[in-house]
C-alpha cells in the first residue's frame, strides 16, 4: 500500500497517505472531494447493482409464481397471466389426485430415489475408499477407466443395458431405475476419491495399529470422516433420480409403475396434444412433482452449492 | 468443502500419471514404515482388499459399460428389432444413416441448438456470477433465487416452455407486447423453436452461476486491486485479469455444456413428442437423441439405433477434442509455464 501512496487511492482507503514532502495543503484541498466522489460512485454502483440483482431475481423467479398461482386458478382463468388468481380456488388440488393416480406416482419415485441415492453413495463411497487409500498395481490405470467413462455418452450403452433388464425380466418394474447405482458411478467415485485423498493418511494408520480390520476403517473411521462429500452424492442422486424422465419412458409402460415425471409426461400427452385440454391439471402436477426438489434444495442448500462449487474448481 | 489442499509435494511415485494414481498421503508426505519383507507379504493382503472395494465399480464397468459398448457396436452393424434375432448387415445401418434426411435434420437442428445454447449460457452464468460476486452480504440470498429454477424437474421446464412461450397471450410474448415488441410463435413457428428452447434453458443456469462465483472468488484481490491502482478501468480489468484468471472454470463449462447441447432430450421430448403424437412443428425441435431415442424404443430398430449412437459418440469426442486444442491457446492454467 504505501508503495503506491503518492497515487490516487483505492477507494475505502482514507487514510495511508504519508506525509509526503511534496503533499503540501493545495494537493490536500484537491484530494478531498475527489474522495468524496469516488466514495459517492461506489455508492451508486451499489445500488445499481442492487436494482439489477433484484430485477433479475424476479424474472427467476416469475416463472415460479406463474405457475403456483395458475394452480389456484379454475379451468378458464388458467392462461390470463395474472399473478393474483381471480377466481381463487384449491380445487384442482383436490381434482389432481382424482384425476391421475398421483399419489402411486408419488410413492414410485420416492422409493426410487431413495433407493438410488443411497445406493449410488455407499458403493461410490466404498470404490472411492479403495482406490484412495490402497496402494496396488494398475490403480492409475483403473482409475483411468473410471474417468473415461465420464465422457461416454449415455446413448452408446442404453440399448444393451435395457436388453440386460429385459432379458431378466425387470422391464416394467421399478428395478432398472435404480440397480445399477449398487455399482457405484463415476462421478461420485471421483468425488469422494477427492474427498478421502484430503484426508491425512496418520489417522487410518493410527487407526490400524490399534487393531482395525478394513472393513472397520473404512465403516468406522473414513465414512463418518467423508460425511460432507456423502452427503453431496446423496442429494445430487437424490435430485437425478427425481427428475429424470428417459428411463422411466424407457422401462415403465403401465401407469401403475410411473414416476413422476413419467407420469407428468403423459399427463402432457393424454391433457395436453390429446385434446382434452385439462391444462390446469398438468399445471398443479407440476407444482406437486417440483415441490419436493425445493424442498431437497433449502434442506441441503449448503452441500448443493459446495457439491457444484467443487465440481467446476476440478475441470 | 476443501478436499485437495493438503496434499503434499513430493507424494507421488514419478512415472506414473500423477493425478490418477494418488493414495490418500501422510502431512509430512513420508512413508510411516520402511519397507519389509513381511510388508511385502502384507501387500498381496492388501491389494485383495483393495480389490474387495473396488469389486462394485468392476463388475458394474464390465456388466454396464464394457460389454455396452461391445454390443452396441456390434449391434449397429445388424438389424434388430429387440425380439427376432439379429441380422448382420454390415455397414448398412451406417449407409442408411448417411441418406437419412431426419439424421441431417436432427443433427442440425443439435447443432444449432448447441451453438446457442453454449455461449448464452457462459455469457448470461458470467454477467450474473460478477453482479453476485460485488453483491456484499445479499450474495447468497440471490444465488439463491437463481440457483432454485435448477431444480425444477425437466419435464416441468417443458411444460412450462409450451405453457409461458405460447404464441397466443403467452406470458413471454404478453411482457413483449408491454415494451410494443411483437413476440413470435415460439412453439409453433419452426424458426423460432430453437431460440425459444435457449432462452427457457437459461432458467435452469444456477449450477454454471454457482461454479463462476467460486471461480470469481479465488481470483486474488491484489491483482485487481493493483490493476485499479494503475489505472485500469472495469472493462480492462475483466478482460486482462479476471477472465484469464477463471478461463479454466469457463473451459470447463464450455465442454461440459457442449456435451449436454449435443445430447438435449428432456424439455424438447416433453413439449413436442410423445404418446400424444408429434406436433406439427416437432421437425423443428428433433433433437438427435430424440430421434435415437424413438428409432430404438418407439419404432425398435434397435441396430439403427446403435448406428446412431455411435456416430453422436464420434461427433461428441471431435468436438471436445477441437474444444481441447483450441484450449491449450485461450486457457490459463496457474502454474503453469509457458
Amino acid at each position: 500500500m504505501t508503495a503506491h501512496a503518492a497515487r490516487p487511492l483505492p477507494a475505502g482507503s482514507t487514510t495511508g497517505i504519508r506525509h509526503d514532502a511534496a503533499a503540501d495543503a493545495h494537493a490536500d484541498v484537491a484530494r478531498a472531494p475527489r474522495q468524496r466522489n469516488h466514495r459517492r460512485r461506489k455508492q451508486i454502483g451499489r445500488i445499481v447493482n442492487r436494482a439489477v440483482l433484484v430485477l433479475l431475481g424476479l424474472v427467476f423467479m416469475y416463472p415460479f409464481a406463474w405457475l403456483i398461482s395458475a394452480s389456484f386458478k379454475p379451468r378458464g382463468e388458467v392462461f390470463d397471466n395474472r399473478l393474483i388468481p381471480e377466481t381463487f380456488t384449491p380445487q384442482n388440488y383436490i381434482d389432481v389426485w382424482a384425476e391421475v393416480p398421483l399419489a402411486v406416482w408419488l410413492m414410485n419415485t420416492v422409493i426410487v430415489t431413495a433407493l438410488a441415492a443411497v445406493t449410488v453413495a455407499m458403493s461410490s463411497a466404498m470404490v472411492a475408499w479403495g482406490f484412495a487409500y490402497f496402494r496396488f498395481k494398475g490403480r492409475g490405470v483403473l482409475f483411468g477407466f473410471v474417468l473415461a467413462t465420464m465422457m461416454l455418452p449415455g446413448a452408446v450403452t442404453m440399448i444393451p443395458t435395457f436388453l440386460i433388464w429385459n432379458a431378466l425380466g425387470m422391464t416394467g418394474t421399478l428395478v432398472p431405475l435404480w440397480a445399477g447405482n449398487l455399482f457405484g458411478s463415476a462421478f461420485y467415485v471421483f468425488l469422494l476419491r477427492q474427498f478421502f485423498l484430503g484426508l491425512p493418511r496418520e489417522v487410518f494408520e493410527a487407526a490400524r495399529i490399534d487393531g482395525a480390520g478394513n472393513f472397520r476403517l473404512f465403516w468406522s473411521i473414513a465414512l463418518p470422516l467423508a460425511k460432507p462429500a456423502f452427503i453431496i452424492a446423496l442429494l445430487f442422486e437424490a435430485q437425478a433420480a427425481w427428475t429424470d424422465l428417459m428411463t422411466p419412458l424407457i422401462y415403465l409402460r403401465d401407469s401403475e409403475t410411473f414416476t413422476i415425471p413419467r407420469g407428468l409426461k403423459a399427463l402432457v400427452d393424454q391433457f395436453g396434444f390429446g385434446g382434452n385440454w385439462n391444462w390446469e391439471i398438468i399445471i398443479t402436477a407440476s407444482v406437486i412433482t417440483t415441490l419436493p426438489m425445493i424442498i431437497l434444495f433449502f434442506v441441503g442448500q449448503r452441500y448443493f452449492v459446495d457439491g457444484i462449487a467443487t465440481t467446476g474448481m476440478k475441470g | 468443502m476443501t478436499t485437495t489442499q493438503r496434499i503434499p509435494p513430493g507424494a507421488e511415485p514419478a512415472g506414473v500419471p500423477a493425478a490418477l494414481d494418488r493414495t490418500i498421503s501422510t502431512e509430512s508426505g513420508r512413508e510411516l514404515a520402511p519397507p519389509s519383507k513381511a510388508r511385502r507379504r502384507a501387500s498381496r493382503r492388501n491389494t485383495l482388499a483393495a480389490l474387495g472395494f473396488i469389486s462394485p465399480w468392476l463388475i458394474g464397468f464390465a456388466i454396464f459399460t464394457a460389454w455396452p459398448i461391445g454390443y452396441s457396436l456390434y449391434l449397429s452393424l445388424t438389424d434388430y428389432d429387440g425380439i427376432s434375432p439379429a441380422q448382420f448387415t454390415g455397414f448398412d445401418n451406417y449407409a442408411r444413416l448417411a441418406e437419412d434426411p431426419r439424421v441431417g435434420q436432427s443433427l442440425l437442428n443439435t447443432l444449432i441448438y448447441t451453438a446457442l445454447y453454449v455461449p448464452s449460457h457462459i455469457i448470461v452464468a458470467l454477467v450474473l456470477a460478477m453482479l453476485l460476486q460485488r453483491a456484499g452480504r445479499s450474495a447468497g440470498f440471490f444465488r439463491t433465487l437463481f440457483f432454485l429454477p435448477k431444480m425444477t424437474p425437466a419435464v416441468a421446464v417443458g411444460v412450462l416452455f409450451l405453457l409461458l412461450f405460447n404464441g397466443q397471450g403467452g406470458l413471454i410474448n404478453e411482457a413483449l407486447g408491454a415494451f410494443g415488441i411483437p413476440g413470435p410463435y415460439w412453439t409453433t413457428d419452426p424458426a423460432w423453436v430453437k431460440p425459444g428452447l435457449v432462452l427457457m434453458s437459461l432458467w435452469s443456469i444456477g449450477s454454471a452461476v454457482i461454479i463462476l462465483l467460486a471461480a470469481l472468488q479465488n481470483v486474488p484481490k491484489e491483482l485487481t486491486e493493483s490493476a485499479t491502482i494503475d489505472g485500469a478501468n472495469l472493462w480492462q480489468q475483466t478482460t486482462r485479469i479476471t477472465l484469464p484468471m477463471i478461463s479454466p472454470a469457463l473451459f470447463f463449462l464450455a465442454v461440459v455444456n457442449t456435451i449436454a447441447g449435443f445430447q438435449t432430450f428432456t424439455e424438447a421430448y416433453t413439449a413436442f413428442f410423445g404418446a400424444g403424437g408429434e406436433s406439427f412443428q416437432s421437425d423443428a425441435a428433433l433433437f438427435y437423441v430424440i430421434y435415437l431415442f424413438r428409432q430404438a424404443f418407439e419404432f425398435f430398430n434397435m441396430g439403427y439405433a446403435s448406428a446412431l449412437a455411435w456416430v453422436l459418440f464420434l461427433v461428441i469426442m471431435v468436438v471436445t477434442a477441437v474444444q481441447f486444442v483450441v484450449s491449450k491457446r485461450l486457457v490459463y492454467y496457474e502454474g503453469d509455464q509457458k
